[in-house]
């Protein structure tokens, strides 16, 4: 009925769902969008190191994103700049550097829109395999610090206090932001990556009340937001990873709309 | 002495920090063991809730030595303050860092007076409500050492006798130690251990008892007893000016 590479993509955005979910959920609670964003710009380094040194693409970028990550709180310490402008200025120079190698790299044909707005059909079995594989590897660690990494949410002298290791926990949690994007770069790109964690995350917080709510309902967005955008892009013959970001857009706008509760409806 | 062998549960000895060369807290030394209760008493910025928290690790690179025994802490916070963008129930809030059954929850807000709230989002509690749930949530897993900044701020007068009798409750019945930021001179009197005098540094500490007996803090008692700062009568071989600075008498 459907083509591979369609299949392929399909479980490849699945993957992506079930990853950036429950993560886009502490994105937003920690406020971190930002910085998610600053590691998926820097990934455009990481590629271009990848082609460089001939070494495979999620393993740069995942090295790239978790070295700006040390670098950003090295800054935190020695500067005396806010969070956002030491994020904006390593987003734009990392993602300028990236440009500025890629074009001495003029031996090498290079797909920069691809790079920057990902290619989910163009996905092959080794990038399915990274995906599932890395993609479990990455919420099993989720699952073993969730509750360390919840309650540092919450309230950080809490967790400390009563033996939570929020430090050690966060650091943790960088690393995996940054497997995050290394995996799914190629599916939904750069620029989209950060997209993908939040909106349907950002839906879900609109008609949830407690946390576990919040990540089931951000997980369903996600899938929703994939399958939609999938089927759409085939249909209408659009770019596929924005189709999957305006799905998930759709999907938020629908979350705002407050529903009239039944015994209100009745009167 | 009754105390002599039970269980240490915390230990700080000439703790301290400085935050970019300004010391906050210096030279603070004193026991938590089972069964008591320890009270910092002292005036805004005198260092109390710093103490509380060089105690409990939350402040890194302190001064001198803290020793814990124990790792059943409960905490509750002077100040703190939930996300709107966090969906979060009380019963979310509960388990947040100890697995506790339902019975166990319910059990804890019921001694607070708050079970009914057991299903409301944190966002939508009052200040005295919320307290209560923060105490709860401290005393659920039955800690053995519980550290309480400021614990009743926000609750009513009714509420607040109401919880330091359970204060005293918790620590005979589970014989936890307690180390307890108040304003309240009689629960400091009544139900103390220890009291520690904190402006900077230790200005004094003792039994209550003994301190009550003073012929001038018994005057202050009555008349005063809202200013914390006079319920001791103690000689000062120091003075502090504005920012805290100790400027010792010759």
């Amino acid at each position: 009925m459907f083509d591979d590479f369609f299949i392929r993509a399909l479980f490849a955005g699945i993957g992506i769902a079930l990853i950036t979910g429950p993560f886009g959920c502490f994105i937003i609670w920690r406020r971190f969008s930002f910085f998610a964003g600053t590691l998926a710009h820097s990934a455009l380094l990481g590629v271009t190191m990848a082609v460089f040194f001939d070494i495979n693409i999620a393993f740069a970028v995942f090295l790239i994103s978790a070295a700006l990550a040390i670098i950003l709180l090295k800054l935190q310490k020695k500067t005396k700049l806010p969070n956002d402008a030491l994020l904006g200025l390593l987003a734009h120079a990392s993602l300028a550097v990236g440009f500025v190698i890629l074009g001495f790299l003029t031996s090498i044909r290079f797909d920069v829109m691809g790079l920057l707005f990902g290619d989910i059909l163009a996905v092959n079995e080794i990038d399915l395999m990274f995906i599932w594989i890395g993609g479990a590897l990455i919420l099993l660690v989720l699952k073993l610090i969730w509750k360390p990494l919840f309650a540092s949410t919450v309230n950080y002298d809490l967790a400390e206090a009563e033996g939570m290791k929020p430090d050690k926990i966060n650091a943790i949690f960088t690393i995996l932001m940054a497997a995050i994007i290394a995996i799914s770069i190629k599916i939904v790109g750069l620029l989209l990556i950060t997209g993908m964690l939040i909106i349907p995350a950002a839906m879900a917080r609109n008609i949830s009340n407690n946390p576990q709510q919040m990540v089931v309902l951000s997980i369903v967005g996600g899938l929703l937001s994939v399958m939609i955008g999938l089927f759409s892009s085939l249909e209408f013959n659009t770019p596929s990873g924005p189709s999957i970001i305006t799905a998930a857009l759709i999907l938020f706008c629908f979350s705002l709309i407050k529903f009239k509760k039944y015994s209100e409806l009745k009167k | 002495m009754k105390n002599e062998n039970k269980k240490t549960l915390l230990q700080v000895e000439k703790a301290g920090l400085s935050i970019n060369s300004k010391i906050l807290v210096e030279g603070v030394s004193f026991e938590v063991r089972e069964g008591e209760i320890v009270t910092l008493i002292g005036p805004n910025g005198s260092g109390k809730s710093t103490t509380a928290k060089i105690a409990l690790g939350i402040h890194k690179n302190i001064m001198g030595n803290v020793k814990k025994f124990t790792n059943k802490i409960g905490y509750v916070p002077q100040k703190i303050s939930i996300d709107w963008t966090l969906p979060i129930r009380v019963i979310d809030f509960m388990f947040l860092t100890k697995d506790l059954n339902n019975e166990q929850i319910s059990d804890a807000l019921n001694l607070t007076g708050v079970e009914h709230l057991k299903q409301k989002s944190l966002s939508n509690l009052s200040g005295g409500e919320f307290q209560r749930v923060l105490i709860a949530r401290a005393i659920a897993k039955k800690p053995e050492l519980l550290v309480l900044d400021e614990p009743v701020q926000g609750v009513d007068f009714k509420g607040e006798v109401a919880i330091y009798e359970l204060i005293k409750k918790i620590s005979e019945d589970l014989s936890c130690g307690i180390l307890l930021i108040s304003h309240d001179l009689h629960m400091v009197m009544s139900a103390t251990d220890h009291v520690i005098c904190l402006n900077g540094h230790v200005c004094c500490s003792g039994k209550p008892h003994i301190v009550a007996q003073d012929e001038k803090y018994k005057e202050l008692f009555g008349d005063r007893a809202s200013k914390v700062l006079t319920l001791y009568e103690h000689k000062h071989d120091h003075t502090h000016s504005q920012d805290g600075t100790i400027n010792r008498k010759q």
